[in-house]
């Protein structure tokens, strides 16, 4: 076998490395452009605020040497820039929880419609997460405004003229009116999944509706709730528009702090504001994956 | 005993279950549409808000299309309106040849470092804009720097910056929509073809590049969506002198609230909802 097969594989040998060169070739010239673009473009620019962050601000804010930590230990001593942290965290905390309630229902409703209606619906959820942000943003501006639409109704039945805007309540209504359609269509995909005989299954054997709903129909959907708390917090956290726009300079979120060290303030301070993008980074990557991991946990 | 207490009970209960069950159900579609009214009604007021008299634009007073003929005459916006195309449309070509090439490239090869290909792939889609933004603005200048020390040129960032830095995250996006329409790829087609007597290039323009081109351009529109709305990149990697279409808005709304805002943001709204409509149209006809 092996003396007879051995002048055979010589020529097969060539042609299979001759495949190989061709098929590596090919692979390089169609990965080549995209990579590159990728690793100069994207990889690079935070390879560089990785060395800014080490650096030391110089007169106009811009980075000069020698290199330092001292940036990391203001970010985690000055007041300032804790309380920013802790707040930003907690407003996507409660913009998450907000969308999970609002997008729960609601991605139920579309998959419990009748089949002519579900596309419609649910192109109606996809319609808002497509279209401009700034632009939506701002009609909330229209709606919370001093002499705006709200006021003129609250006056309407008797109520003084209140400040709606600049102040949390129009922060978290710009932000969960802005990351609702990322909860919705993850949920979405998820509860489409679900089998419903299950619950009558729960009921048949005792189950109450709410015991029924918390024991299986959400762990069997907690992928889509876990991917879609993901795209709302990550987003909401490094805002800086809804923020900018609803809240006036009253209400910061970390993005709105960020924009200032590295453009606004006098004068800026980019290895800070390098260091500060890294931390949040750096937090929002390690909540992504204990938050998958517990929640893929319950899934088992 | 048992039997004779039971019939009345189980009588009762079902109706009182059933009727339980309708006024969940209706609560649950009342609230369902509620959250609908919350998601359109702001977009239906703001454009309600574009023919208002009322130069505050707080109230409907009358009706007018003076906001959208003052919108031709400021020459600002327009030259954003055109810088905000011209970014679009060289970003999307680009995008869209490197987002295909690359997407063959993950769907049909196996190679050492795919994974950590697809990591760079889908990081730009979950990294925090700003972080993508500032990272773009410090790089910029960082690279400017070092290119003035060297050569003496000195540049500044612009069209060119935005250009790029659009690209940069439109390729993704990309990626992510024509490896879709590469997943429920037949590709004993493609067989059938070189079988045919088809060489490689024949096979991918005559069978493979018409099954994947509604994958193609729903990616570009998708891709040029984006584009025109982006805000956070565009206002970090522009320069002084070069004003793109969000980031002009951007200022307006700052300085103050007027109808001529809300015409042109309901301009803005119009064509992304028309690209995407298009985008999925084209992806659906599949």
């Amino acid at each position: 076998m092996a003396i007879q097969s051995a002048p055979h594989n010589e020529p097969t040998r060539q042609l299979e490395q001759r495949i190989q060169r061709t098929q590596r070739a090919q692979l390089g010239g169609l990965l080549g452009p995209g990579l590159f673009w990728l690793i100069a473009f994207f990889a690079l620019p935070l390879v560089v605020i990785v060395v800014y962050s080490f650096m030391t601000p110089g007169s106009t804010g811009r980075p000069e040497l020698p290199f330092t930590l001292s940036n990391y230990g203001r970010l985690f001593t000055e007041e300032l820039f804790v309380n920013a942290y802790i707040r930003s965290l907690w407003m996507g905390f409660v913009t998450t929880v907000l969308c999970l309630l609002i997008g729960y229902p609601l991605a139920l409703f579309v998959v419990q419609a009748p089949p002519r209606w579900q596309t419609v619906l649910l192109f109606l959820v996809l319609i808002p997460f497509w279209t401009n942000f700034l632009v939506r943003t701002y009609a909330w501006m229209i709606i919370l405004q001093n002499n705006g639409l709200l006021n003129g109704l609250i006056q309407w039945l008797g109520f003084p003229r209140q400040t709606l805007l600049n102040t949390d309540g129009a922060v978290l209504t710009g932000l969960v009116y802005g990351q609702l359609p990322f909860m919705v269509l993850p949920l979405y995909a998820s509860i489409e999944r679900f089998d419903f005989t299950l619950m009558e299954a729960a009921s048949d054997l005792g189950a109450s509706k709410r015991q029924a709903f918390l024991r299986i129909m959400l762990p069997l959907t907690m992928p889509g709730v876990a991917a879609g708390s993901v795209l709302v917090f990550i987003p909401t956290v490094g805002q800086f528009v809804v923020s900018d726009l609803l809240g006036g300079a009253k209400v910061d979120l970390l993005g709105n702090l960020l924009q200032r060290l590295f453009q606004r303030s006098n004068p800026p301070n980019w290895p800070l504001g390098s260091a500060m993008a890294l931390i949040f980074m750096l937090v929002l990557t390690i909540g992504v994956i204990v938050y998958f991991r517990n929640t893929t946990e319950q899934d088992r | 005993m048992i039997e004779t207490a039971s019939p009345p009970r189980s009588a009762a209960a079902p109706l009182i279950t059933q009727r339980r069950r309708t006024i969940a159900a209706n609560l649950h579609a009342i609230f369902s549409i509620a959250a609908y009214v919350f998601l359109y009604a702001p977009i239906l007021i703001l454009v309600l808000f574009s023919f208002t008299t009322d130069a505050f634009g707080a109230r409907l007073t009358g009706f007018t299309f003076s906001w959208y003929a003052q919108l031709i005459e400021d020459k600002r916006l327009m030259s954003a309106t055109i810088n905000t195309l011209q970014v679009g449309l060289v970003s999307t070509i680009v995008s869209t040849a490197i987002g295909t090439t690359m997407a063959l490239a993950m769907e049909r090869f196996r190679f050492r470092g795919r994974t950590g290909v697809d990591a760079l792939l889908y990081l730009p889609v979950v990294i925090p804009e700003i972080v993508m933004a500032l990272s773009l603005l410090a790089f910029f200048a960082f690279g400017f720097q070092i290119l003035e020390g060297l050569f003496n040129i000195s540049l500044r960032n612009g069209l060119v910056t935005v250009i790029i830095s659009h690209i940069a995250f439109s390729i993704s996006f990309v990626v992510i929509v024509v490896r879709a329409s590469l997943k429920g790829f037949d590709r004993r087609l493609e067989e059938a073809a070189q079988d045919l007597g088809a060489n490689e290039w024949q096979t991918f323009w005559r069978i493979t590049f018409p099954i994947i081109l509604p994958g193609i351009i729903g990616g570009a529109l998708l891709a040029f969506t984006i584009s025109l709305d982006d805000f956070v990149i565009s206002f970090f990697t522009t320069g002084p002198g070069v004003n793109l279409l969000p980031v002009e808005v951007y200022s307006q709304v700052k300085r103050s609230i007027t109808p001529k805002i809300n015409a042109i943001s309901t301009l803005m709204l119009l064509a992304s909802m028309t690209l995407v409509m298009l985008s999925q149209a084209v992806q659906r006809k599949r």
